[in-house]
């Protein structure tokens, strides 16, 4: 792992993998830390004195998490993150509601978790329809609103996607919802603390985040569940009765401390951040053009978090790639299924070619990244590509102007 | 509250030096355990090796220990990932056993479980069943005759859970020689800190043991058993913790030297209290007695008053009153049940703790029963 | 994954990256694999009048077990006859090159490499004789 240093020191992996996990806000681990020694107490034990510090700090931090995406503290529910999350909110109200109405609309580059869950839930007896998104990783509204039926209860899309960091229509998607008397869920692991969310003005009725990926803690998430029009679930993990019977379980206090103080950052400071890191993206994005061509970009541009790029380098390949910049810790594809030679289907699914898809490369940038780091890491992978490009039997012979395609290659 | 003594610590202990050292280092580190990169590997390898100190804790192989968020969870991933839907529960589980449903196996006024009723049930129906029963329980420390249901229940073809969260770190725990199934284990009752726990699969690596399903999909973390990016810092904590209570079994098997100081502190003071499960095997650190006529709420505030830490029972019903489950299924009446407090020791606890219980336990005890206190002279 | 020393300097390092004439006689040039597949080898051997390879170039787009593997066997295929070339198995690319079990196939590739650079030398040649005759 990488310690997360205000300059960074060439001896560690350069982390450009914002996407995958966050390091801890060093003012957050600050605020966790007399928690898992002096201050412990577990929150349900309300008879004595640690019980109580533990309860008051954890509503405290639930109260931090609700302002961020304007709701109120009750429809906090703390979980164990946003897989868990994601699995309870398609769940939980699919099981509540199952005999009433058993439609749920998502799509296709959802994260694999919720991607996952509605096929378990298909077989349940589900109808899942999986929208199709654009080139440019968008769903198109009016495909949604065809969608929904008199049977559809829930739709569930992303708000920002992990791979190529697009931020999809939400309040329209809510307000189409609302009207049809539809739940709306969306995964929101990648946008909270990244873009303002406003559950009420975006008619969001549930909503997952993880502590991880917004500068707090791992093992912790949320799911949001509106009171008013009241949501109803079926709990996953039953047990003590925490959280209003919805998980249970003894709530992590330091956890929940943290991902408590990581949204009320993010609140504080989102909007000083995205600028900054957009022009660290921007800066990043015109320094590989200026040195190498081919290079596409995966992903809407203008509907896109501040922090993410997702670049295919035609000619070279993802792995040989990731070989050569190995001291830049960025990801090909996700990185659960990054350990497979499979490529990303998330990038399958905007259409890109299967030859590009290979070569992408997911550069993630956030809070501790600076420009010193960009302008090494443009270098880097420029350097590597063009080196790879000249090893490149492709690149041979687009330069001659043959055209792949045109090839009969061989299957193997 | 630094003079505070603190007497729960089967709610939650404290956590351990070691486990802290683990969390501080991990903490500010960045790195998902599932890239592939150089700080991805890094995390893998911090997660390994807590996974192989777990392991050694309770005699396990690595690769059969599948991290979770805590206790409840993995209690949930073995009831509900077995399969089985006929369940035989004994009825002093923990409410993350008991909400899961199934038949409740009574216990008797020691808090084991009927053995022969266990027997008398399989024999009834041939369904394959999954039998739970917990090590040691959370509000007495009574320990369950583990090996006698392992056989029964094989005999029959049933799978065994056994919830460990209470015994592990505090008696030596062998998951093997138990011979059972599944067996959960939760970081902050030994020592590491909330939100980490694990479910032991004796043989899933080999598929040799139970199978079992995930609840959750997603990731493919913990071969698809648990999925979910890992909670690396608690988890490095629990394996840091449960290395830390590893070694220092035998230090925790002395504080049954302080927890018989208590009983027979509290029986000099007044001999009809009741020690719940007296005569049976008990972990070390716990007891549940009684101050007799005395209300267990009243009692729990008042030690709180005199800065003393105690529960009346399972620290997990969000915070209402209301008498001890465990305690009406060993069949112990009204009176006595209403009355008994949970005291628990934990590995920093020291013979002056148990000083400033019992003069707290005289205090309050002469207070609300004036007339009824045996003179000290006497 | 931890990939060996050997790999790794023919990754960082990679021997007779580069390009022969495919149009002279004396050259088999072997293209394998698929753009879609993630890997692509192309390998080019010199062949003198007594049919030893004397040189041998090779590009690869792929990962850097592909690169390895590509670079690994132009060098063994210098100085060898064709039918000793021919002989180079892909357990004996995977094994120098200590490759993890999910990259074997990169070895199998470098193997049909020299195959198809063996066979695209000899049907020229054929060819070439027939013109002759």
């Amino acid at each position: 792992m990488t310690t997360t240093k205000s300059h960074w020191s060439k001896d560690a992996p350069l982390y450009l993998d914002y996407q995958a996990t966050t390091p801890t806000d060093p003012r957050v681990v600050e605020k966790m830390l007399p928690f898992f020694s002096e201050r412990f107490g577990n929150p349900h034990s309300r008879t004595h004195h640690y019980g109580w510090d533990a309860e008051e700090v954890v509503e405290e931090a639930r109260a931090q998490v609700a302002s961020l995406i304007g709701a109120t503290p009750k429809e906090i529910i703390f979980t164990s993150g946003a897989t868990e999350s994601n699995n309870l909110a398609l769940k939980g109200v699919g099981n509540f509601y199952k005999d009433r109405k058993n439609h749920i609309i998502t799509c296709v580059t959802e994260h694999k978790c919720v991607l996952d869950t509605c096929r378990h839930l298909e077989q349940d007896g589900f109808d899942i329809t999986y929208l199709p998104v654009q080139e440019n990783g968008l769903i198109e509204l009016d495909k949604l609103a065809a969608a929904i039926t008199e049977n559809t209860l829930m739709v569930s899309i992303m708000a920002v996607n992990n791979e190529i960091g697009v931020i999809q229509p939400i309040k329209e998607i809510g307000a189409l919802c609302r009207e049809n008397g539809v739940f709306f869920h969306t995964d929101a692991a990648q946008a909270a603390g990244k873009i303002p969310l406003d559950v009420d003005d975006m008619n969001i009725d549930l909503m997952s985040i993880s502590g991880h990926k917004l500068y707090g803690p791992m093992g912790i998430g949320v799911l949001y569940v509106r009171r008013r029009p009241r949501v109803r679930i079926v709990a996953m993990i039953n047990g003590g009765g925490q959280e209003r019977g919805m998980r249970s379980g003894t709530l992590p206090t330091p956890l929940c401390v943290g991902i408590g103080e990581a949204c009320a950052l993010a609140e504080k400071e989102m909007g000083a951040e995205a600028e900054r890191l957009k022009m660290l993206r921007d800066r990043f994005h015109a320094g590989i053009n200026e040195r190498l061509s081919e290079v596409y970009l995966n992903g809407d541009l203008e509907h896109r978090i501040p922090g993410n790029l997702n670049l295919s380098f035609a000619y070279v390949e993802g792995e040989g790639l990731m070989m050569g910049v190995n001291d830049l810790a960025v990801s090909s594809g996700s990185a659960c299924t990054s350990a497979s030679l499979e490529p990303s289907y998330v990038l399958r699914a905007l259409g890109v070619e299967e030859e590009l898809a290979h070569t992408s490369l997911r550069i993630g940038l956030g809070r501790f990244t600076t420009e010193e780091e960009v302008d090494y890491a443009v270098e880097k992978i420029a350097t590597e590509v063009t080196r790879l490009r000249e090893m490149s039997p492709l690149w041979d012979m687009a330069q001659e102007g043959i055209d792949l395609k045109s090839i009969e290659w061989a299957d193997h | 509250m630094s003079d505070y003594v603190y007497l729960d610590h089967n709610a939650t202990t404290l956590v351990r030096p070691e486990a802290a050292r683990a969390v501080t280092a991990v903490i500010s580190a960045v790195g998902n355990p599932s890239s592939v990169h150089g700080p991805g590997r890094a995390a893998r390898k911090t997660m390994e090796e807590a996974r192989r100190a777990v392991a050694r804790l309770l005699n396990a192989e690595p690769a059969d220990v599948i991290f979770t968020s805590g206790g409840t969870e993995a209690n949930n991933l073995a009831l509900e990932g077995s399969g089985r839907t006929r369940r035989l529960v004994s009825a002093v589980e923990h409410p993350s056993v008991l909400a899961g449903g199934g038949e409740v196996i009574p216990v008797d006024h020691n808090g084991h479980v009927d053995l022969d009723r266990l027997e008398e049930r399989l024999l009834a129906d041939d369904t394959p069943a999954l039998v739970s029963v917990m090590l040691a329980n959370n509000e007495t420390g009574v320990i369950a005759p583990i090996g006698d249901v392992v056989a029964i229940a094989h005999r029959h073809g049933a799978l065994v859970h056994c919830d460990a969260i209470q015994a592990a770190g505090k008696i030596a725990v062998d998951v093997i020689a138990l011979g059972v199934d599944m067996m959960t284990i939760s970081a902050h009752k030994i020592g590491g800190p909330s939100g980490a726990g694990a479910l032991i699969v004796p043989g899933i690596s080999t598929s040799s043991g139970a199978e079992i399903r995930g609840m959750q999909f997603g990731g493919g973390q913990e071969r698809g058993y648990r999925v979910g990016t890992e909670n690396l810092v608690g988890i490095s904590g629990l394996g840091a913790a449960a290395a830390a209570a590893h070694a220092g079994l035998q230090d925790f098997a002395r504080l049954a030297d302080l927890r018989d100081a208590i009983e027979q502190g509290v029986k000099g003071i007044e001999p009809r209290t009741t020690i719940m499960g007296e005569d049976v095997q008990r972990l070390p650190n716990t007891t549940c007695l009684t101050m007799p006529g005395v209300d267990s709420q009243t009692q729990v505030m008042a030690f709180d008053l005199a800065g003393v830490g105690i529960s009346a029972g399972s620290a997990c019903s969000s915070g209402k009153t209301k008498a001890s489950g465990v305690l009406k299924a060993m069949n112990m009446s009204d009176e006595v049940a209403s009355s008994a407090v949970r005291v628990s020791l934990g590995w920093p606890s020291t013979a002056q703790d148990v000083k400033a219980f019992l003069a707290a336990w005289r205090d309050i005890y002469g207070r609300q029963n004036i007339d009824k206190i045996s003179s000290p002279a006497a | 994954m931890a990939y060996s020393d050997k790999l790794l300097d023919h990754y960082e390092n990679p021997r007779n990256v580069g390009i022969l004439d495919k149009d002279d006689t004396g050259v088999g040039t072997g293209l394998v694999g698929a753009p879609a597949c993630g890997d692509v080898m192309k390998l080019q051997i010199q062949v003198d009048e007594d049919g030893i390879i004397e040189d041998a170039k090779f590009k690869t787009f792929g990962c850097g077990s592909a690169i390895a593997s590509s670079s690994l066997v132009t060098e063994w295929v210098k100085g060898k006859t064709l039918d000793e070339a021919a002989e180079i198995k892909n357990t004996d690319i995977a094994q120098e090159l200590a490759l993890p079990p999910v990259k074997i196939h990169c070895s199998v590739l470098a193997e049909d490499a020299i195959k198809a650079a063996i066979t695209d030398y000899r049907s020229k040649k054929e060819s070439k004789s027939e013109a002759a005759e």
